[in-house]
């Protein structure tokens, strides 16, 4: 079993999922109470990786941080190196492809709290952010979990974006699921199947724990 | 009430216009029926992509009772395909090892293995790059800052592009800027996008129409890596076997060969017999497995 992939898939994940808690969190309860007109483009823009193929953001990825582009040369400038074939790049493509799988599920649990609650609370002096995290966020704990737990869970997974944009070193951006398919590529189907039989068993046990969660939420 | 009724009546409806459809769509008795076109289909290594393309369109011209739909992917991922009887009728292989792995496992017979190419391996650079390739061939590399090669641990180009580096003295300061294409037309990608200055690709694809105008290359001469000898083979399951074979000797044909040159390939020493067992034919080829790290 190539270990350095295993631990590389572990930190891809657990980076994906903090930073889209960090900025997804705030994004979903944009998304669950706001009353704007362009709130449907911004929904649909969330949702976009669920239907893109892989390939599609892999390409576009390539394509727009390139050291030629504008993006490249601003992050060359300030962090040196390309974006393409680095973790730091890896991580922002899994970010984008992973948005909705965090995002989604948050906004619904926002949604389905009652938001007199949450004015009450303003009522009562609170600040918005005191009010989201002392009132809103202990309402939809399950929900926020299921989402953090599905990116966290689905990065693991991931192939198609790591495959496009990675380059395929190890310890950077040689996940477990190259690494699976670098086995297959070079007739190792035993070292394949142990990877496999992994994963398997890490979804079998994550997608549990997400159905233990939801049936303990009101239904949606 | 009438959703219950609207549903059975709308499966009467459907079963009625198939039955109406069915025999309308059938040939009648006595119209004549043009000869069925064989189809071979290829699963074929993707440095054989604009080679193939043209040798399709050519034998097309000289008989049009062949349709040949070819398949391009890695050689690696059509072999796992293969082995659970994938249904290709013929298997060009950028690796002989494929084929004849194949054969080992109880899959076609050892006559219908067949080597019919081998693979060049050039420096390649984008037009914009300024590094000269022409002065410094290999050494080149040592200035830039991402190369890019096909992974060496399954692609046959990798493991050429491995050998010639280390040939070279310079792999170890080359690794750690490597980055890893899953096949060579993934390799060349990534040239191409400039997100490796420069990559260790097949001449087949940088002399193609499609990307010739897009960059300068130098040529790794055939000594500094083991030859490339790319296999085939012709699968048992082939629905036209006949077909299947006259695609095979098209691309071992005088003309086939010309044309494959043309593409950047060169020519086993003996085109084409690959036999199953190591030792006998080209032992320097065949006897290269797919190494595991």
């Amino acid at each position: 079993m190539d270990w350095t992939a295993v631990a590389l898939t572990l930190k891809l994940a657990a980076c994906t999922t903090v930073v889209l808690g960090v900025f997804g969190l705030p994004l979903a309860y944009w998304l669950a109470t706001t009353r704007r007109a362009w709130r449907p483009l911004v929904d649909a823009a969330v949702a976009v990786p669920l239907l893109l193929p892989p390939t599609v953001l892999g390409f576009y990825f390539l394509m727009s941080t390139g050291p030629e582009t504008l993006v490249g040369r601003l992050y060359e400038r300030l962090a040196g190196g390309t974006i393409p074939f680095s973790f730091a790049g890896v991580l922002a493509a899994s970010v984008l492809y992973n948005l909705p799988f965090a995002v989604r599920p948050f906004a619904a649990g926002f949604g389905a709290v009652d938001p007199r609650l949450v004015e009450a609370a303003r009522c009562l002096g609170a600040s918005p952010a005191r009010a989201f995290m002392r009132v809103m966020l202990p309402l939809s704990w399950p929900s926020v979990l299921t989402g953090l737990v599905l990116a966290f869970a689905h990065t693991v997974g991931e192939f198609g974006v790591v495959l496009m944009v990675g380059g395929n070193i190890p310890g950077v951006t040689r996940t477990i699921a190259l690494s699976i398919y670098d086995d297959v590529q070079a007739l190792d189907y035993a070292g394949a199947n142990e990877a496999s039989l992994l994963l398997l068993v890490f979804a079998v046990a994550v997608l549990t724990l997400t159905y233990g969660l939801q049936r303990r939420v009101v239904p949606l | 009430m009438h959703v219950n009724r609207l549903v059975p009546t709308l499966f009467i409806l459907i079963a009625a216009a198939g039955a109406v459809r069915t025999p309308a769509s059938e040939p009648r008795l006595g119209q004549p029926v043009a000869a069925p076109a064989r189809t071979v289909r290829v699963a074929a290594a993707s440095d054989l992509k604009f080679a193939l393309d043209e040798a399709i369109s050519r034998l097309k011209r000289l008989d049009a009772s062949i349709e040949v739909e070819a398949a391009y992917g890695s050689s690696g991922n059509f072999h796992a395909q293969l082995r659970q009887h994938a249904p290709f009728d013929l298997y060009l292989s950028a690796d002989a090892v494929y084929p004849r792995d194949l054969v080992r496992s109880g899959i076609g017979l050892e006559r219908d293995l067949f080597t019919y190419a081998v693979g060049r391996l050039v420096v390649w650079v984008p037009h914009r790059s300024t590094l000269p390739i022409e002065r410094d061939h290999l050494r080149t590399l040592v200035g830039a800052r991402r190369v890019a090669i096909a992974n060496p641990r399954h692609a046959p180009y990798g493991r050429a592009a491995e050998a010639a580096l280390r040939r070279e003295g310079i792999w170890n300061q080359i690794q750690p800027r490597l980055v890893l294409g899953e096949n060579i037309a993934q390799t060349a990608q990534f040239v191409q996008s400039g997100a490796a200055d420069v990559g260790l690709v097949a001449k087949s694809l940088v002399v193609a129409p499609a990307m010739a105008g897009a960059g300068r290359y130098w040529e790794i001469p055939a000594h500094e890596h083991a030859p490339l000898v790319q296999g085939g083979l012709v699968l048992p399951w082939a629905s036209s076997r006949e077909a299947a074979l006259r695609v095979r000797d098209y691309l071992l044909s005088v003309e086939g060969r010309k044309l494959l040159q043309a593409f950047g390939f060169g020519l086993p020493d003996d085109s084409s017999r690959l036999s199953a067992s190591p030792g006998e034919s080209s032992p320097r080829a065949w006897s290269r497995e797919p190494k595991v790290n």
